[in-house]
């Protein structure tokens, strides 16, 4: 017995400061020439910070919207809605979504919403939006705050990142940095 | 071409790329072989044995390596529930979260002691940092457990007639400081520089853009999600595992991170290669491996790629494909090559939600726990891949009218049981679990309210989710399920437990029986396993004995599902 236990607690302890001391102090060294010393990367604007990699939630017309968020952009305490694709509640809260949006912005049609701008992420903290979701705004955009509609597209031209190395991935909008490219138009 | 599909095409062929020389690597490690970083780790290593009061020279047979393994085991467990039952008072709380209920700490002690990481339970408000980080340290050794005892493993394979085979302390230790711990401090170095944090300090209050305030939940995440990546663990941080932003900034730790779950896995496959001088044999089992797996994956990925039908059929057009539950800066292609790669490894992190994929990706990620060892868990994987080669051996044996033999051993009855017992035990758990559960909400329907998000089918497919992911010790979920309850901490902690170990006792005991055997030299009547006649052996036999256990019962979940939103 004390041939087998005590090896065993003794490695255990040691494997406990090792690789919960040593290991994690490693990185938090090497996060010092990480963006915001490894608390997260902020981005700044008007004398405020954000969070660049935490969505936020956008409701409000005049800016472009954010996706939908089962925990409404709660960032101490993410997640999805892990609805069932068939599942008749969720389908409907869907069509109330689309309603929503569509009232919102008479100028569209129902085939032109993409569906990310209905469905909600899968940490509610997406910061993100596809290139034709935030295309399909415009429109509204452009009547609230009276600039042309071609100085939008060029926004989102300029706000869109390109997949990684122009090869891998999607492409897509950060909603936070074009709003907040948004408000510098004025 | 879609830069969506090219993303996939990146991973795979980096991963396997990595995978063969990190494989002879593993070898060289578990053969004691000289490599260039001993001078780096010699001394580390000798620290370790003596701080321990371990004898590295001693050789242990079979039964002694399991009895080591069981023990520290057991160790781990007891100082896992203690902390995760003291975290209110213990220090590294600067959130002020709680210490956890008995059940929820017993369910989570041994989903991650079992290298299972199923949480039943969200980091942030439920884990104080010392909680985060103990669940951290089993990531790291768990992993290791698995390498060390697979290495046993491949030497009792490699034996001509022996009862020794090595010392499972160092074949652990060994595991850990020289594979675990670089790669993952390699993996958290990109994560860090990408923004993913890395701090002690708590949450952080943030007024957004539109005048909200929000908190903001940090904590040391990259070290974490490195190995939690790396050593098919899977628990994360948050919540929701690699679909936050601060686990999973960007694309390209996308890429970091999917390629870690299969970096090990298929490694351990030329690991044997290397070990065993055979890498034909490795060769053969990787192609097995990746027929299954492409088979997977290649169907998932296009039906997330089309999207949902259901909202097709409310008249919206989903060119990106299906997105509840997904992420932008991943897409759906990367999010459905994610779930195949972490139901099949046994991994169980997600970058997008499962439960609320299509139906019939769902059934893909639900066959790939089934099956579990298409590359599987670092080490286990390829120990269930061991169970079903000696299942195939032995019906090839009786094919063709021969004494079954594998590498020079017969295989006779007391191991054809061993085999047929661990093979089967996987359908029991799962299908029995299902079944318990689809009888207690039938019978108590009152109590059991708030166990399914989904109503139907799908309700069903998040039952038989849980039992698959927890005996296949894979983590992932669909997390609509209402499982922080005694029924699913308690049941699903028993099933990890009995499929953690079973199935590491199992071949062991086989590969230790057939080590102290009569070594019988290769001649023309010899069956050759190294072949790709055999390989579709091994692949007819997992084909049988994974379509036969659970077809129907798919039929009743995710096929039921499909057919109903289609016929609309």
């Amino acid at each position: 017995m004390k041939t087998i236990l005590f090896p065993a607690i003794r490695l255990t302890l040691v494997c406990l400061f090792f690789f919960m001391g040593v290991y994690p102090a490693i990185v938090l060294g090497l996060a010092q020439w990480a963006p915001n010393q490894g608390k997260g990367h902020l981005i700044r604007q008007d004398g405020k910070s954000y969070y660049a990699n935490i969505g936020q939630s956008f409701t409000e017309d005049q800016y472009f919207y954010s996706r939908p968020s089962a925990v409404a952009y709660n960032a101490a305490g993410a997640g999805g809605s892990n609805q069932g694709p068939s599942n008749p509640a969720y389908l409907a809260t869907l069509q109330a979504r689309v309603d929503t949006f569509l009232a919102h912005n008479p100028a569209v049609k129902l085939h032109e919403i993409p569906a990310d701008l209905i469905t909600a992420s899968g940490s509610g903290l997406d910061p993100d939006i596809s290139v034709a979701a935030a295309k399909v705004q415009v429109n509204r955009i452009a009547k609230i705050r009276q600039v042309s509609e071609v100085t939008l597209y060029q926004l989102i031209a300029q706000q869109t990142k390109k997949p990684l190395l122009g090869l891998f991935g999607p492409a897509k909008v950060n909603v936070l940095q074009l709003n907040l490219a948004l408000d510098k138009l004025k | 071409m879609n830069t969506e599909i090219l993303g996939l095409m990146l991973m795979y062929g980096l991963v396997v790329a990595l995978a063969i020389p990190l494989g002879h690597y593993l070898g060289k490690v578990f053969n004691q072989e000289k490599t260039q970083l001993d001078v780096l780790f010699n001394p580390l290593d000798n620290l370790f044995y003596k701080l321990s009061g371990i004898d590295p020279a001693k050789e242990m047979n079979w039964k002694q390596h399991l009895t080591a393994l069981l023990t520290i085991n057991i160790v781990w467990f007891v100082i896992s529930i203690f902390i995760l039952m003291n975290m209110a008072w213990l220090p590294f709380n600067p959130d002020g979260n709680p210490s956890m209920s008995a059940d929820l700490a017993f369910n989570t002690s041994v989903s991650f002691v079992t290298n299972t990481n199923l949480q039943h339970y969200s980091g942030e408000g439920a884990l104080s940092y010392l909680g985060q980080l103990v669940l951290m340290l089993w990531q790291f050794i768990s992993a290791a457990t698995g390498m060390a005892i697979c290495a046993v493993v491949f030497r009792a394979m490699k034996a001509q007639s022996t009862e020794t085979l090595g010392n499972y302390y160092v074949l652990l230790v060994r595991s850990g400081t020289r594979v675990l711990f670089p790669i993952s401090l390699l993996i958290a170095t990109i994560l860090v520089l990408n923004g993913t944090p890395i701090t002690l300090e708590g949450k952080d209050t943030m007024l957004t853009l539109q005048g909200d305030t929000v908190q903001v939940s940090r904590g040391p995440v990259a070290a974490f999600v490195a190995i939690k990546q790396l050593g098919t663990n899977g628990g994360g941080f948050y919540g929701p595992n690699s679909t936050h932003p601060f686990e999973n900034p960007n694309y390209l730790t996308n890429i970091t991170e999917t390629m870690a779950i299969f970096l090990l896995p298929i490694a351990m496959v030329f690991a044997m290669g290397h070990v065993l001088r055979r890498r034909k044999l490795a060769w053969m089992v990787f192609g097995v491996m990746t027929v299954g797996f492409l088979l997977l994956c290649l169907p998932a990925v296009v039906f997330e790629m089309q999207g949902n039908p259901a909202i097709t059929q409310m008249g919206l057009a989903q060119p990106l494909g299906s997105y509840e539950g997904k992420e932008i800066r991943f897409g759906a292609a990367a999010s459905a090559y994610w779930a195949v790669n972490t139901t099949c490894t046994s991994n169980g992190s997600v970058n997008a939600m499962h439960d609320s994929m299509t139906p019939l990706t769902g059934m893909f990620l639900m066959l790939g726990m089934m099956i579990n060892c298409l590359y599987g868990g670092v080490g286990v994987g390829f120990l269930n891949f061991y169970i079903f080669i000696i299942l195939a051996v032995f019906i090839s044996g009786l094919m063709v009218g021969r004494t079954p033999a594998f590498l020079g051993k017969k295989i006779e009855a007391r191991e054809m049981k061993i085999a047929m017992i661990i093979a089967l035990l996987h359908p029991l758990f799962i299908l029995v679990g299902t079944a318990l559960a689809s009888h207690l909400l039938l019978t108590f329907p009152e109590a059991c309210a708030n166990w399914l998000s989904n109503p139907g089918y799908h309700g069903f497919s998040q039952m038989l989710y849980e039992f698959c992911s927890s005996s296949a010790n894979n983590g992932s979920g669909f997390e609509g399920l209402g499982d922080n309850t005694p029924f699913w901490n308690i049941g699903c902690g028993l099933v990890m437990l009995l499929a953690r170990y079973l199935p590491i006792i199992g071949p062991v005991a086989i590969a230790g029986i057939l080590a102290r055997k009569k070594y019988i030299p290769e001649s023309a009547g010899t069956l050759q396993t190294d072949t790709s006649t055999f390989g579709l052996m091994v692949f007819a036999v997992i084909l049988i004995v994974a379509g036969m256990a659970f077809f129907p019962v798919l039929t009743l979940g995710p096929v039921a599902e499909y057919f109903s939103i289609i016929q609309k």
